[in-house]
């Protein structure tokens, strides 16, 4: 097995509502998805941003679409209309999951040089 | 087959590519979508600076661009761009038309959704751990109710060239042309869910096509610099095609539809509308052509009983000031500005102090994600930013000068101020029961 980065293996969008945050993350290749699924759980995210998300973390699975949805609660700040910080929608969000790590075994994953 | 266009999706969306839309889309209808949480805020504060204010900054400019073309094609706006202020936003729709000598145009106004005089300081938000509004602890300034299908297909119905509302639902905004197009009942949930799908897919503009979407090197996007507009061919079962036009930049992929599809949605089998409780949880999507997705297997559920509701507060102002160091230790000069900006503004101003919240970011360092990550090592490009919410106004005024103050007596090297002082407004979300809130249009003709 070898660590890549989310961002070598998945794609993800930000959104916000209040003071909650979601990030949709798909894999490019399906064949990535059990790992990630398995790897990339709800406990995952809600202990890689202690001091940012606040409240609970649920995951929503979409298995046919090779997908994850997580729901942030009490993660942006206060809010769009609260928070002081630069990005108060949180849209930068998708990125800081993307930066988290995954086991991929050596033939899966990116081809760049490890 | 019905096609919508989409033609802004937010506040500050293009124009030019809206403009195209309307010229070549050959649309049965063309939707503006300009109203969230935060423009919402921000027009109630226009609108109380000035009454003849709070609609969309842009609608002026956007009527201009399309209204002729859209008569010309026999195309239909709907736009939520009143925001806050409805009939003002229609008067100038009305008064665009006659300017483009468009007599006879009809504008039917829908409003009904600032409820402002319903909630109470008991009203408890759901948002926000059901505090009341009383607890808040700023001065309660307005309320608006999303409204959906039922507020929107009387102006439909009415024949209106342009049907202009403020906060209705963004999905139903294109669920009410297709349900007035294919006659669906308003408790036919299926259907519902499936045009609510549409709707959602589309109400963010170009975030389909290609926008928010591109990542060099992994995600890359064609002419992103002219990326088009989506547009959606709906059937009668509510199945859709989601599109854009040829010669527009950007692209139509499963995976930026993907990335729309949960865009801003919580649990993808309940996403709640005023119209229906829509299931996205088992969307397949299937690439049909060069930039064409088929959209199908979205559900939908009996609609909630209570309309969500978002309260808006008095937030005072936002203070925003910035000074920059760059080049060989930017990163200590830069961390001592900090240091002396924390020293003296927890002296002048009250860091921490009842009633203002204030924060320091190094941009450069880690800005975006400070919060989750802390600060990054070292940089050559090094900005402060101090950022403050307050109801005093003069400890704003102090905080942008105590920043500026740091060209002659802070480090070495700093340059590059700017600062700013805005009103600001909080929101927060309640419920209200459904039957409490009475939609109504009014048509007006040029």
């Amino acid at each position: 097995m070898r660590k890549v980065k989310l961002h070598d293996i998945a794609h993800a969008r930000a959104g916000d509502k209040g003071n909650t945050s979601n990030v949709s993350v798909w894999v490019y290749d399906p064949g990535d998805y059990p790992l990630v699924k398995a790897q990339l759980t709800a406990d995952r995210v809600k202990q890689a941003f202690p001091n940012l998300v606040k409240g609970p973390v649920r995951r929503y699975e979409m298995d046919q679409l090779h997908g994850l949805n997580f729901v942030m609660e009490d993660a942006l700040e206060g809010g769009v209309n609260t928070s002081l910080g630069l990005d108060s929608h949180g849209k930068s969000w998708s990125f800081l999951l993307l930066e988290l790590d995954v086991e991929v075994p050596e033939n899966r994953g990116p081809a760049a040089a490890t | 087959m019905l096609r919508i266009g989409c033609g802004a999706g937010f506040s500050s969306d293009r124009l030019g590519p809206a403009i195209d839309l309307a010229e070549k889309g050959r649309l049965d209808y063309l939707v503006f979508e300009t109203c969230a949480e935060r423009t919402l805020a921000f027009a109630h504060r226009d609108r109380k600076l000035d009454p003849k204010r709070g609609y969309n900054p842009q609608l002026r400019a956007r009527m201009r661009g399309v209204l002729k073309a859209c008569k010309r094609n026999g195309t239909r706006i709907v736009t939520n761009m009143g925001v806050a202020n409805v009939p003002e936003a229609a008067r100038v729709v009305i008064e665009v038309a006659r300017e483009l000598g468009l007599k006879g145009l009809k504008v039917a106004a829908v409003m009904g959704d600032e409820v402002t005089d319903l909630l109470g300081p008991d009203t408890k938000l759901f948002d926000h751990h059901d505090k009341r509004i009383a607890e808040i602890g700023l001065p309660y300034t307005s309320a608006n109710a999303y409204l959906g299908l039922d507020a929107i297909l009387p102006a439909l119905e009415s024949g209106a060239d342009v049907i202009i509302t403020g906060r209705v639902a963004d999905p139903s905004l294109f669920l009410a042309p297709i349900a007035h197009k294919y006659g669906w009942r308003n408790d036919d949930w299926q259907a519902l869910g499936r045009g609510t799908l549409v709707g959602h897919l589309m109400e963010c503009g170009m975030q389909i096509t290609g926008g928010y979407y591109a990542d060099p090197g992994r995600k890359d996007v064609p002419r992103l610099a002219d990326c088009g507009y989506p547009i959606a061919e709906v059937t009668a079962d509510g199945g859709c095609v989601i599109t854009k036009l040829a010669d527009a930049g950007g692209m139509v992929t499963s995976r930026t539809v993907k990335e729309q599809l949960l865009y801003e949605v919580h649990d993808p089998a309940r996403y709640l509308t005023p119209d229906v409780t829509a299931d996205f949880s088992k969307v397949e999507l299937a690439e049909d052509g060069r930039d064409r997705v088929r959209v199908g297997k979205a559900g939908g559920a009996r609609r909630p009983d209570t309309l969500k509701v978002t309260v808006g507060f008095d937030g005072g102002f936002l203070a925003e000031a910035g000074v920059s160091y760059a080049g060989p230790n930017a990163t200590a000069r830069a961390k001592l500005a900090a240091d002396i900006l924390s020293e003296r503004l927890g002296r002048e101003v009250g860091i921490g102090g009842a009633g203002t919240a204030i924060r320091i970011d190094q941009i450069g360092l880690n800005a975006l994600h400070a919060t989750a990550h802390g600060p990054r090592q070292a940089a050559e490009d090094v900005r402060i930013r101090v950022a403050m919410r307050t109801a005093d106004r003069a400890a704003c005024e102090t905080m942008l000068w105590e920043v500026e103050s740091l060209l002659c007596c802070g480090p070495a090297g700093g340059g590059g101020y700017r600062g700013q002082i805005t009103p600001s407004v909080v929101t927060h979300s309640a419920l209200l029961e459904r039957e409490r809130v009475t939609p109504r249009v009014e048509v007006l003709v040029a």
